[in-house]
């Protein structure tokens, strides 16, 4: 049977680019876009991307009841990869909105890019971080064949800070250093979007279609 | 290891082809948008722009097509603009794959539009497009105002206030096009490109007027673009992406090899 892999959907922007990526790297697959917890926790597989404001997203993602499951697959060996937003909604809180409850299933919090960085010239940066930053990579099986210091496609105004520098599996700088990826067993997630980074980005995808979820 | 500067290829597309004109003038025939899009994400397009310019309503069920069709073989971001005006579009170009739209008139018509899109959908998706046109006399400080129709009627909006407004609303990022240099292959208006990106605190996409590689570095290094945008260099073979990128390289530029 061909593997399941669920593409969390809990009713905020555009999962559609996420499910096209994948269908590409992984023709065989059975992708499945859903909102139902069963068919979360049913799957072989879990991405949890997400795009728009985080209070939203919470809102929407306890209205549908997909709290437990999402918990629950974050810690069954089952490899998750969490995208942009979906990485900050696993944090124990964000600033975004004055502050907002997450998931907690990873310890940390989500902050903003402060007012008035500059880049070594002495010009403002802009904030979102919008375009292509290079990602400084810890040893990670979902990195293999991607070189280090390859550049990632953001688009974000904040930022995850986690409490355990274990679980940083990538970093990155925009006015400060900041992590673009965390990693915790068979828990991946990152702050840039693989689905919207070319072959970098395909790259990452396929491996973690062909993850088996140890490092 | 700072942030690359974009470079972005723009479709002007109608009613599912792509085509160029000159001022919206003397229109010509391009191509395919979806092959059009695979070639400059193989040479390395940073994001591609797709402006739908089909009026009737029966072409817009073509552009959705068209840009799902795009959406599953360019994995590149794809900004989608021309004829948004509810949410209702931004959401079904959402789901057929684009991943920011843009929004021009429909702002200028109701400025709340553009709050309620970014609240909906988030700022990261929501691009604002300003058509700015030099309307101070010489001798004059300079001064831009927005125009509408191609650049054809003013509306007594200041460019600049209009710009930062639009960010206090939500817009994530500027697309500025220049309606005095559009189609002219005279280079950016430097002076509003530099005016605008100094004023707000989101990326300026600089637009209008790109006739050479130099162009674009002008824009980057004087105009402070984050991004530039161009069309007719690299729909007739002139130039491809991957040049325009070694050229602002060698101006000391940071760009995505």
């Amino acid at each position: 049977m061909s593997q399941r892999i669920a593409v969390v959907d809990y009713g905020m922007g555009n999962l559609h680019s996420v499910a096209k990526a994948l269908a590409h790297v992984a023709p065989e697959a059975d992708i499945m876009v859903s909102d139902d917890p069963a068919v979360v926790g049913a799957a072989d597989r879990v991405v949890f991307p997400g795009v728009g404001a985080i209070r939203d997203c919470m809102g929407e993602m306890h209205r549908r009841g997909l709290g437990p499951v999402l918990r629950t697959a974050a810690s069954s060996g089952r490899p998750m990869l969490a995208i942009c937003v979906g990485l900050q909604a696993l944090m124990e809180h964000s600033e975004e909105n004055a502050g907002v409850d997450c998931l907690g299933i990873l310890p940390g919090r989500v902050r903003r890019f402060p007012d008035g960085m500059q880049d070594e010239d002495g010009n403002t940066l802009k904030v979102p971080h919008m375009g292509w930053s290079r990602v400084a990579q810890q040893p990670h099986p979902l990195w293999a064949g991607i070189p280090d210091g390859e550049r990632f496609y953001f688009v974000h105004s904040y930022y995850v800070d986690p409490a355990a520098r274990s679980h940083v599996a990538g970093s990155c700088e925009y006015g400060l250093e900041f992590a673009a990826a965390l990693a915790r067993e068979a828990l991946f997630a990152v702050q840039f979007h693989p689905e919207k980074s070319h072959s970098a980005g395909l790259r990452l995808l396929r491996n973690f279609c062909n993850w088996d979820g140890r490092c | 290891m700072g942030l690359a500067k974009r470079i972005i290829p723009c479709l002007d597309v109608d009613k599912g082809r792509v085509v160029k004109g000159v001022r919206f003038l003397d229109i010509r025939d391009a191509g395919d948008p979806v092959e059009i899009a695979r070639r400059y994400n193989e040479q390395g397009a940073d994001e591609i722009t797709f402006l739908d310019i089909t009026a009737s309503h029966e072409g817009r069920d073509t552009t959705l097509r068209t840009v799902e069709r795009m959406a599953s073989e360019v994995f590149i971001p794809l900004t989608v603009g021309g004829g948004v005006r509810e949410l209702a579009d931004i959401r079904n170009l959402l789901n057929a794959g684009a991943d920011k739209v843009s929004i021009n008139s429909a702002a200028i018509h109701r400025p709340e539009f553009v709050r309620e899109a970014a609240e909906r959908f988030g700022t990261q998706c929501i691009v604002l497009a300003i058509d700015a046109k030099r309307v101070s006399a010489p001798g004059e400080p300079l001064r831009w105002e927005i125009f509408t129709h191609g650049g054809r009627r003013g509306t007594g909006i200041d460019a600049l206030d209009w710009a930062e407004r639009m960010v206090a609303y939500g817009a994530g990022e500027i697309l500025l096009t220049s309606m005095d240099r559009d189609g002219t292959r005279d280079g950016f208006d430097i002076p509003l490109t530099r005016a605008v990106s100094e004023r707000v605190t989101v990326p300026v996409i600089a637009s209008g007027g790109v006739g050479t590689l130099q162009h674009l570095v002008d824009g980057v290094l004087d105009g402070h673009a984050d991004a530039v945008l161009a069309a007719s260099i690299f729909h007739f073979g002139e130039h491809t992406v991957g040049e325009a990128k070694a050229c602002m390289a060698a101006a000391g530029i940071e760009v995505r090899l």
